[in-house]
Parts: structure tokens; C-alpha cells; sequence
């Protein structure tokens, strides 16, 4: 009776998700039916003549996530070897709590800071700055008329994920067998060459599956990337213009939309938005269990 | 024991663990090209007393140390020492193989040479290590595959080859085959009798029958009723064997204990 009540309970979530996923499919369908394959390589988004294309929403999407999967991959492993390795105990425990901490806050609470904080520093120093070092660079030129574009959604983003990607780093560099410092240091290596020749690259595929298991959460983040990215559907080379993500559109225009094709179009977005998530999660799950799952046994 | 030639003394040093003493006023040293065993059961120190010969004791959090020790007249804990220079003079191996598993079994060999060696003398210096730990015939031809795909008893004579190739004068063995099955441990034991030839080399065991096998000299450690280790005696190891000289000794070696 309990083992039936176990599968029962498990097997429910198994049926949610398929359920979820047709009914994306069926939501869809006046869309999928209307742009075909099309959808995927089109850049026009007008809801008035009802032509949906999400080429400058997977564009917004995947630059915003780029950017921000850099800026945090390199401060967040950085932090993480520094927290595993170099702090001492007193500094690495409150350090590593207030780090999950900002994982705790709300992302809409991150997409005000960004609004009212964020976006007019961007405007008024940090853009003119880049432009002015490196405007002879595509992504740093063009004109800088506005704090929500594609810079301050990235910045936002890697805000946002470094929590994830420093904490899950740390708990795989902890998890590297202590004899293999001993045996780097007993040769002579200072700690700095241990951690960087050694430990770092032991914990390497664990710190891979926390860079994406954090490029899932940017791909998938609504509200925060809505307040600050401009929600205009272009594709332009500088990311001093606005831009537009999957989820953004999604968030904005739900509340508007009429007519099956535009629902639909939307939904083929959160059809997107699924599979992509779902990829990028399952693959970096596979990756972190096939590292820590030795220690946790 | 003493030797007045030896590279290695050790005088009145005792080892702590934050609090804990572990190592209490242990004073020997260590025949030149010679096998050195230090015995005992488990806790008795011998392990902590190796891992302060080249300072890897201290970097466990709350480790520290007391007293002297000499590495060819200088004390390696003066702060003239450089811990870095030391540890390249007095090579270690541990109780599980622990080649670096990113790396090539070449890569293994030469990860503690500098990284301006030219390419040649690093493959020279490769060849060199691997011949000496009697591993050269077995993996010459796949240098490139990684040190993991090796196994145990390989892997082991690949980690002494690694600490070889920075041509140290004092090797440090931890316990090298409490993980390897018996003909590994054999061949292991076989090489040390003939690394002797040209180092200095300290092995903790608490196999007594290996201790007979391999080393000259042997010292038996106990910890006293504060947990602390503290050397019971130290001899040749024939005569540790047939005659010791403390009571605690006998008991040991004849299984009474331990």
C-alpha cells in the first residue's frame, strides 16, 4: 500500500511534466502551424500584423546569458577557490552564508536595484567608460541612449547566478581529495600553484556543471531581465542597445495578447523555454551527480 | 642512534594538533642511503613524525611543531629555510597512490619541475625517474594515456617516480603499500632496497614484516598515557628483531600488542 502511494507520488511528477509539455505543444499550435519552422530564424515580433518571429528574442536570450555566464563563471570560481582554499575558517563561514544569502533574494528585488541603481550607473560611467577604451569594438560602439540594454540585463544576470555558480564550485573544490594538495605541495608547489594546477583542474567538470546548472537560471530569468533590458525586439551589435529575451516577452505581453496566433506564438516561446531548461538542467545535473556522488554516498 | 653523517636529524621535536601533543621530544636521525622504518601501532605518531621531516605536518589547520630539525646541518625550521626548497630536497609518497588525475603519466612525472625546464631535459628527466622507480619498460610506450588508466601498484611507483624527478636527497614514505595487494607490495619493497643505494629514505610501517624486509635501521614509537608519541627505542632493525632492548619493544614485535 506505501510502495503504492511512493510510485503513485512519484509517477505524478512524471505526468505533470509531460502534461505541461503537451499542453505547451497544443497552446501552440495555431503558431506552429502559421510560422513552422520559420519562427526560429524570423525577426519580426508584431503583434498587429500578426507576424511572430523569435530570432531577437533567442538573440537577447542567449548574448544576455553569454555575458552574464562569463562575468560570473570567472568572479564565482575565483570566490570559490578563494573560500575553499585561502580564507581562513572564521572569514569563510560568514563569507559563504551571506553568498547563499544573496541567492535568497527575490528577483524582482534584484530588478528594481537594477532599475533605480544599476541601469543609470551603466548610462552615465560604466558605458561611456567601455566606449571610451574600447569603441573601436562592435559591442562597445553605437550610441548610449538609454541604462536598459543588453550590458545592464547581463550585468544583472551575472549578479543574479554568482551565488550559484561560487556555492556549488566550493562544495567541488572542498570535495577534492585533501592527499592530492599534500602531494603538490610535498613537490615543492606553492599553494597558489596546488590550487590552480592541481585542484582546480581535478574539480574542473564539477565546476563546469555549476556554470551551466547557472546558465540554466539566467536562460530561465524572467522579471529582473524584463525591468532592465529595454524590451525592444532588435538585434543589434552593441550592447549599449536595448533588447528582448524569451522570458521577457513571455512576462510583458501575456496580459495583452489576443488571437490564437499570438497566444500561441507566446506559448511556442515557453515551448522553447522548456526544452532549452531542460537540456541545460538535466545536463548539468549528470554532470555534478558523476563528480560528488562519491562523496555523498 | 646516531650518525654523524646523516643528512636528516631530528632533535627533541614534538608535534601538535591545535592542543593535542602528538609527537613528544623524538630525537634520532637517519643513516645516509639507508632504509630508516619507523614502527608502531596506530596513533603512536610515527605518521605525524614523517609529515614534520618535510613541514607538510603544518599545513593542517592548528598544526604546529617544537624542537629541531636538520636537513644536512640547517634547521629546516629556521625562517632562512625556504619551505618550497626543502620540500624539493625531501621527496614524500603517500599511503594511497595519488598520481595527479588531470594529468598525463608524463605530465605526473614532470609536475615538479619548473616550468622553464626546455622540453628535452624534461623528457630526459622523465626517462631518468621512471627507470629508477622501475616503471620505464611498462609505460614508455604510452607516456600520453592518463596516470588513472594505471594500476595500483603502478601508480604507486609512478608517484615515486614524480617525487624522484626533482632529484630530492631524502624520500619519505607513508605507509607506500597499505593499499596495494601483495606482488605490488613486493615490487614497491624491491625498489626501496635498491633506492637506498643512492637516498635516504624514512618509511613508516606498521608492518612488522616489512619493516624486516626493507630497512636497516628501525625505530619503535608508543604513544605515552597523553596520546603523545614518543620514540621507544631505535636500532638496526636485525637486532630489533632478535634482541630488543626495551621490554614494550618484545611485546610489540611479538604480537602481544598492537
Amino acid at each position: 500500500m506505501f510502495l503504492i502511494a511512493i510510485y503513485a507520488a512519484s509517477g505524478f511528477f512524471v505526468l505533470l511534466v509531460l502534461l505541461l509539455f503537451a499542453s505547451l505543444v497544443k497552446g501552440s499550435w495555431p503558431a506552429l502551424a502559421a510560422f513552422g519552422a520559420k519562427f526560429l530564424w524570423t525577426s519580426e515580433w508584431n503583434p498587429v500584423t500578426e507576424q511572430f518571429g523569435a530570432l531577437p528574442l533567442i538573440f537577447g536570450t542567449v548574448v544576455s546569458s553569454t555575458i552574464a555566464i562569463v562575468l560570473a563563471g570567472l568572479v564565482g570560481i575565483l570566490a570559490a577557490a578563494y573560500l575553499a582554499e585561502f580564507a581562513p575558517r572564521w572569514l569563510a563561514r560568514p563569507l559563504s552564508f551571506v553568498i547563499e544569502l544573496l541567492a535568497a533574494v527575490p528577483s524582482v528585488v534584484f530588478g528594481l536595484w537594477g532599475l533605480f541603481v544599476l541601469a543609470p550607473f551603466v548610462r552615465v560611467a560604466l558605458a561611456p567608460s567601455l566606449q571610451h577604451a574600447f569603441g573601436f569594438l562592435p559591442i562597445f560602439s553605437g550610441p548610449i541612449s538609454t541604462g536598459t540594454n543588453m550590458l545592464t540585463a547581463g550585468l544583472i544576470l551575472a549578479l543574479m547566478i554568482l551565488p550559484t555558480v561560487t556555492a556549488i564550485s566550493r562544495e567541488v573544490i572542498v570535495a577534492i581529495a585533501q592527499d592530492l594538495r599534500e602531494a603538490s605541495m610535498s613537490l615543492g608547489a606553492t599553494k597558489w600553484e596546488t590550487v590552480s594546477r592541481v585542484v582546480i583542474p581535478a574539480a574542473r567538470v564539477g565546476i563546469f556543471g555549476a556554470i551551466v546548472l547557472a546558465l540554466g537560471r539566467a536562460i530561465g530569468e524572467t522579471i529582473a531581465t524584463t525591468m532592465v533590458i529595454g524590451n525592444k525586439p532588435v538585434i543589434a551589435a552593441s550592447l549599449f542597445a536595448p533588447s528582448y529575451t524569451l522570458a521577457s516577452v513571455i512576462a510583458n505581453e501575456f496580459t495583452e495578447a489576443n488571437g490564437d496566433v499570438y497566444i500561441g506564438a507566446l506559448l511556442e516561446l515557453g515551448l522553447l523555454l522548456f526544452l532549452v531548461s531542460f537540456i541545460v538542467n538535466g545536463l548539468a545535473r549528470l554532470l555534478l551527480f558523476t563528480v560528488l556522488k562519491g562523496d555523498r554516498a | 642512534m646516531n650518525h654523524p653523517d646523516a643528512p636528516l636529524k631530528v632533535e627533541d621535536l614534538s608535534a601538535f594538533y591545535g592542543d593535542m601533543r602528538a609527537v613528544a621530544d623524538v630525537s634520532m636521525s637517519f643513516a645516509p642511503r639507508n632504509v630508516t622504518a619507523l614502527m608502531g601501532p596506530s596513533g603512536c605518531g610515527k605518521t605525524t613524525l614523517l609529515r614534520c621531516l618535510n613541514r607538510i605536518h603544518e599545513i593542517a589547520p592548528g598544526a604546529r611543531t617544537e624542537g629541531t630539525v636538520l636537513l644536512d646541518g640547517e634547521d629546516v625550521y629556521d625562517s632562512e629555510m625556504s619551505v618550497i626548497e626543502l620540500r624539493r630536497r625531501v621527496g614524500m609518497v603517500f599511503q594511497r597512490p595519488n598520481p595527479f588525475p588531470t594529468m598525463s603519466i608524463f605530465g605526473n612525472v614532470v609536475s615538479g619541475l619548473s616550468r622553464s625546464v626546455p622540453k628535452n631535459d624534461k623528457a630526459a628527466a622523465a626517462e631518468k625517474a621512471l627507470r629508477s622507480a622501475a616503471l620505464w619498460d611498462e609505460v614508455k610506450d604510452k607516456l600520453g594515456r592518463p596516470a588513472t588508466a594505471l594500476s595500483g601498484g603502478q601508480q604507486q611507483r609512478l608517484c615515486i617516480a614524480r617525487a624522484l624527478a626533482v632529484e630530492p636527497e631524502v624520500l619519505l614514505m607513508d605507509e607506500p603499500t597499505s593499499s596495494l595487494d601483495p606482488i605490488s607490495t613486493l615490487s614497491i619493497e624491491e625498489l626501496m632496497t635498491k633506492l637506498a643505494e643512492h637516498y635516504t629514505i624514512v618509511v613508516v610501517t606498521h608492518n612488522m614484516q616489512q619493516a624486516a624486509r626493507v630497512s636497516r635501521y628501525a625505530a619503535f614509537m608508543l604513544a605515552d598515557e597523553t596520546r603523545a608519541g614518543r620514540l621507544v627505542e631505535m636500532d638496526e632493525t636485525s637486532k630489533m628483531f632478535t634482541k630488543p632492548s626495551d621490554r614494550r619493544t618484545e611485546d610489540y614485535i611479538t604480537g602481544r600488542f598492537g
